[in-house]
């Protein structure tokens, strides 16, 4: 029993050092690329922009229209009771800008990225292709990581940027079909009531979780056991903990920006 | 006898908390072909990883051109690997980069050829292996013997002085792996290079190596060492005499 504790707490110590050995390099890696873009992997950025950018975009317009609707039916179950159903503008705008927009692209990105991300890091792995890099002298963090990084770091909040268009127009759908509201109003009572820093902060939260499924993705990928069924736990705990970290940083970004009043 | 490339001295090597190889003692001399042999599973590739810097072993040293690559800090540990090529078991070539690209790796990380410079030496490299012509195809579109050849192509692109190979000729047909054997002779013949061979293949050990070392499973560790031939005849150890007769029989 001792040994198993003695075991887990040293196991858990390496664990967190290799971790901030990893975001270390990835520090330093991007800083170096940043300064030397000749050295940046163009091609490479491309192909994932493509990945979780190109082929993301359907899927986000359909399930942020959905997501307005639902909320606007919801909103307007409520408003109802009271006649106010123009707020339900309101609701739906601020929902999907601040929270919803950012929050399902997110999602959509760790289902198709950030599993990817693991599964394919894993499998080189097992390939021995990490092995190979490092004794050819390449990072495999700057190999492999930062490519990934900075076509999430595109990716998102351009998803987010339409996403966001979805949502609004999910919203006005439900508004002039099941409440009747006229289109103008209901449309200008949106424009209204956002502000362009609503869009801009919900852009911020996208970029945050850019990172954090990026990291989570490769980390477990990076940590995957060299074998078959390793790769495939990878992927999956990728996928978990991308969640995790998607949700307690919008909880703490959400508060940091409450307390400047947004 | 001429200066050794590799000393390993009093190594203990595995993972974690569970060892797998104990005192190894042993050195390469200088142009040597050496061949790391031993049962599937037994810790040759784990043995192979360490003498490359991958892993920090449990104890012990391994010296590289005199310098420890145990010890040495990060940015020696780089000068030390670009010295030495690696070949790994399945190729490990990148998918996403068509052969040539993947030769031409190392060179743009480490020359300042131009790329069409870089070109001129994959393909060089490349038809060295026998694979003229063959640069603009995915590793996908290999067999596993041209897989293996194209990375050999790649650890060779910087000219190094030492070569490691880990089982050259495993998995393939007869044919194609003794076409490696003679690939790895042709090497030494041509470049000078100093290689060390990981492999479980008896008569492939026969053929090229030099000076061969037997790793047991059960034992931790070195129970044999010496000439090809000079180990099959007079060998002491009961386990080596019984695992060359047993491979000889299969073959
Ligand atoms: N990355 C690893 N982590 C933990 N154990 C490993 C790892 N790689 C190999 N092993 C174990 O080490 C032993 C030796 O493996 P290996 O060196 O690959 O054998 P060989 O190359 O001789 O066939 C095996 O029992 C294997 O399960
Ligand atoms: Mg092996």
């Amino acid at each position: 029993m001792e040994d198993l504790v003695a075991n887990w707490a040293q196991n858990t110590h390496k664990r967190f050092h290799r971790m901030v050995e990893f975001l270390g390099a990835l520090c330093r890696e991007v800083v170096c690329d940043l300064r030397n873009w000749r050295r940046f992997r163009w091609r490479d950025m491309l192909y994932y922009l493509a990945l979780c950018g190109q082929k993301s975009v359907s899927i986000v317009l359909l399930i942020c229209f959905l997501m307005g609707m639902v909320l606007a039916l919801q909103a307007a179950l409520q408003m109802r009771k009271f006649g106010t159903e123009l707020f339900v503008a309101d609701l739906v705008g601020f929902s999907i800008l601040k929270e919803l927009g950012p929050l399902m692209v997110a999602m959509i990105a760790t289902g198709r990225a950030g599993s990817a991300f693991a599964a394919e890091i894993g499998t080189m792995k097992v390939n021995e292709e990490i092995a190979a890099l490092t004794t050819m002298g390449v990072s495999p963090v700057r190999f492999l990581v930062v490519p990934k990084l900075f076509a999430m770091l595109i990716a998102l909040p351009l998803l987010t940027v339409f996403g966001d268009a979805a949502g609004l127009l999910g919203g006005l759908f439900i508004g002039s079909t099941w409440l009747d509201l006229p289109v103008q109003a209901y449309w200008s009572r949106t424009m209204d009531v956002l502000s362009p820093m609503n869009l801009v902060l919900g852009l911020v939260k996208s970029c945050v979780f850019a990172v954090l499924v990026t990291f989570a993705g490769c980390w477990r990928g990076f940590e995957s056991e060299p074998d078959a069924q390793g790769v495939g736990r990878s992927a999956t705990d990728a996928v978990v903990m991308s969640i995790l970290l998607i949700v307690v940083g919008d909880m703490l970004l959400t508060m940091f920006f409450a307390m400047f009043g947004y | 006898m001429s200066e050794p490339v590799i000393e390993v001295r009093d190594l203990t090597i595995g993972y974690d908390n569970r060892v797998i190889m104990q005192h190894l003692d042993f050195s390469v001399s200088r142009g040597e072909v050496f061949c790391i042999m031993g049962g599937s599973g037994c810790g040759k590739s784990t043995l192979m990883k360490h003498m490359i810097g991958l892993f920090r072993p449990m104890a012990g040293d391994i010296r590289l051109f005199g310098e420890s690559i145990v010890s040495a800090p990060e940015e020696d540990k780089r000068r030390l690997m670009k010295r030495f090529g690696v070949t790994y078991q399945g190729g490990a070539l990148f998918g996403s980069m068509t052969v040539a690209e993947n030769v031409m790796l190392p060179l743009a990380e480490y020359t300042d050829l131009t790329e069409s410079e870089q070109r001129e030496v994959a393909e060089a490299k490349l038809k060295q292996v026998d694979l003229a012509g063959y640069g603009d195809y995915m590793p996908a579109e290999l067999s596993g013997g041209m897989r293996k050849r194209a990375g050999m192509a790649r650890a060779l692109a910087l000219d190094p002085e030492l070569l490691f190979c880990d089982e050259p000729s495993a998995g393939l047909d007869p044919i194609t792996s003794a076409g490696l054997d003679r690939l790895i002779l042709r090497m030494r013949e041509e470049s000078g290079v100093t290689i060390v061979v990981v492999t479980h293949d008896l008569d492939s050990a026969f053929t090229i190596g030099e000076h061969v070392i037997m790793l047991d499973k059960e034992a931790k560790t070195i129970v044999a060492e010496g000439a090809p031939a000079e180990l099959r005849d007079s060998s002491s150890n009961i386990w080596v005499r019984e695992f060359l007769s047993r491979d000889g029989l299969k073959h």
